[in-house]
């Protein structure tokens, strides 16, 4: 296998690292390589998929579907198959996967590394709750993992660190077809928009939140609801890739204000009801090839956290900080999240998520960090799929099953051959 | 597309697996031929899931041509339209042809010898079915001999003069020859090379490849700009040329 000297990052792009990076196109070639860790089509933000110290494995070409039955809606595949992919191939037959994240393009390996969460996270759960069992890669070896076990619950959520996910059997979720009904509604502010999500019943909800707003109309936004549909709608594909790095200005504070009045006001007061392809709701931004390059060569944050529901003013306040610091990008959602999570570093828990995007700039950065302290004081959670600034010691107290999780990962890879730069910056497997 | 079958040689190779890929989607039949057995298996899978009517691994080395008549039974137990795609070839280092000379017949039979004695069987089934296409991928490294690969160039070229003739010869019964010219494609043989640029996705070149052989076009770069790199790089006089390295 060649190993192949290349800077890459993760989609935020604001860490970059040079490595050695092997791509196995075959089962057999993964099987022959030295223990290295393993990343997907890197769409954590930060630093989860990258080893600066190290070699790591790019899975991209192990995706193949090996098994689907479809009586129960199981489907095998291999670690490289992409989310928007089997949407897009199994939603006209009738099945969806369980959950999505907001990128059709990350891979199965990633979903379960990082045991992500949808729009429906309120009744369904996080991505590793609908595996049923996968296949790691340990010293050479393929191990089969059911789901429930200790190791099951150290991989989901894992970061890599049990073994190379190989493979997983998925249990998909039935729906009525290749499009989805979506209803629209303008949220005025932070209170109504609360309401809103509290008092949704659709399967998936979730909000986008104009970030610039302040004053009476702090946390205003456009709460989507969403359920399964028949229908024929136009295929989403990609309609555009951005060819280079914009230049700073390109998401200048004047042009998101303009833009997100322009999204907020794009619903009718009224509210109004569309039907849109699979694809175009639940990965909207995977129309825009590379848009990460809006934010430039010095690329971007992504800030997400969780905090319980009786912490919403805390949450509030860390939106009016945002908006007071003009900082913020168009990207922001809101989002009540159930209590399911599948692993012991699985990031939900029953309460808020905010996630804000923010270009990578000193006080961006600043920033970051007062409401990563503003997290800590709400009794939330930073997530590792998008941090790319916290600092060890408040983020390992945020999971207090860390312990449980460090000793599965001792057990498995004792080494540290699978040690990633996240795992590094935030010490998740010394001892604290 | 339901009575339509392709026999794809080579199929672990990434653009073949991109290519069989898209052809699933469409329903085609695909017979996937090669040598690596166990991950054929996984492919034929796969494309299975994918829409295939029908995908089936089937042993194929291009150096042992005993290997060829039970593939060639096996497609003419296919009724309605069959196609073939040849993507077996391989590239050693130059470095290692020079240390080793003997390595060139293996070279020429992996990417010229081998498939054209396959579809110089095959074309008499192909003929008397009276359509279908023919699609060989050559390189553009067939283009003009240059210093870092010029025996696989040299066996590529072959390739692409006997696609040519081969196109006289079937167009006179309806089956179109395809000759596609991939510049740098992200795959395993171009993995970790220096000095490669806008090396393409292996999809993209399948999207090329079908599109290519819907249109009954003759002769196609992958990607498409690549003709006009060609055009310069072929018109370099000889003298200046063989002081170059490119």
């Amino acid at each position: 296998m060649i190993w192949k000297t290349a800077e890459y990052s993760g989609w935020g792009r604001a860490l970059k690292v040079t490595g050695e990076i092997a791509r196995p196109e075959r089962r057999a070639e993964l099987l022959a390589l030295p223990a290295a860790p393993a990343f997907g089509l890197r769409r954590s933000y930060g630093d989860a998929a990258t080893n600066g110290e190290g070699r790591a494995i790019d899975m991209t070409r192990l995706d193949r579907l090996l098994a689907f039955d479809p009586a129960s809606g199981l489907l095998e595949a291999e670690a490289g198959v992409r989310i928007g992919d089997l949407a897009a191939l199994f939603a006209p037959k009738g099945w969806l996967p369980a959950v999505m994240p907001g990128t059709g393009f990350a891979t199965i390996g990633g979903c379960i590394a990082q045991d992500v969460h949808g729009k429906n996270h309120h009744n369904a759960g996080s991505f590793a709750q609908h595996v049923t069992r996968l296949t790691l890669l340990q010293h050479g070896e393929l191990v089969e993992v059911a789901a429930g076990t200790p190791l099951f619950r150290a991989t989901a959520g894992g970061l890599g660190q049990t073994g190379v996910i190989v493979s997983a059997t998925l249990q998909m979720r039935p729906c009525n077809g290749a499009a989805m009904m979506v209803t629209e509604r303008r949220a005025e502010n932070w209170d109504e928009h609360l309401a809103l999500l509290d008092a949704s019943t659709a399967t998936y909800t979730v909000g986008w939140i104009d970030g610039t707003a302040k004053g009476a109309s702090l946390g205003r936004g456009i709460v989507e609801e969403a359920e399964s549909s028949a229908g024929l709608v136009k295929d989403h594909v990609p309609a555009a890739t951005v060819p280079m790095n914009a230049p700073h200005f390109a998401l200048s504070a004047p042009v998101v204000r303009a833009f997100n009045a322009l999204y907020y006001r794009r619903v009718p007061a009224r509210g109004r009801t569309t039907v849109k392809a699979v694809g175009a709701f639940f990965f909207p931004l995977d129309k825009i090839l590379e848009w990460n390059r809006l934010y430039g060569r010095r690329g971007f944050h992504q800030f997400q956290c969780v905090v319980p529901l009786s912490s919403a003013p805390a949450l509030r306040a860390m939106l009016a900080e945002i908006a007071e610091s003009g900082l913020c990008s168009p990207l922001a959602v809101l989002k009540r999240m159930g209590p399911g999570r599948a692993g012991y570093l699985s990031f939900p828990m029953e309460g808020y998520t905010l996630a804000i995007d923010f270009p990578n700039r000193d006080a961006a950065r600043a920033l970051i960090r007062r409401l990563e302290g503003r997290t800590v004081e709400a009794g939330g959670r930073l997530y590792f799929a998008k941090d790319s600034l916290a600092e060890g010691s408040p983020v390992r107290a945020m999971y207090p099953e860390l312990g449980e999780w460090r000793e599965e990962v001792l057990r498995a890879d004792p080494n540290g051959d699978l040690i990633t730069d996240l795992v590094r910056r935030l010490g998740l497997r010394s001892a604290a | 597309m339901m009575d339509k079958t392709w026999i794809i040689l080579g199929a672990s190779s990434a653009m073949a697996r991109a290519t069989a890929r898209a052809l699933a989607a469409t329903g085609a039949g695909l017979l996937l031929a090669g040598r690596d057995a166990a991950d054929l298996a996984l492919i034929a899978t796969d494309c299975r899931l994918r829409g295939a009517r029908l995908a089936e691994a089937i042993p194929f080395d291009a150096r042992d041509a005993a290997c060829f008549a039970p593939l060639l039974a096996r497609a003419a137990a296919e009724e309605g339209e069959l196609n073939v795609a040849v993507f077996t070839g391989s590239m050693p280092p130059q470095a290692e042809i020079d240390g080793n000379p003997g390595l060139i017949g293996g070279v020429l039979a992996d990417n010229f010898t081998g498939p054209a004695e396959f579809l110089h069987l095959l074309a008499p089934m192909l003929e008397a079915r009276g359509g279908g296409s023919v699609v060989g991928i050559g390189s553009v490294a067939g283009d003009r001999g240059r210093l870092g690969n010029y025996v696989y160039g040299a066996a590529k070229a072959a390739f692409h003069t006997y696609l040519s003739g081969l196109r006289n010869r079937l167009g006179r019964s309806g089956v179109h020859v395809v000759t596609v010219k991939p510049g740098f494609v992200d795959t395993a043989m171009t993995w970790g090379l220096p000095g490669m640029f806008i090396v393409a996705a292996p999809e993209a070149v399948a999207r090329a490849i079908l599109r290519a052989a819907r249109k009954r076009r003759n002769v196609i770069y992958a990607p498409f700009f690549w003709r006009w790199i060609m055009l310069i790089i072929r018109m370099v006089p000889e003298p200046i040329f063989k002081r170059l390295k490119i």
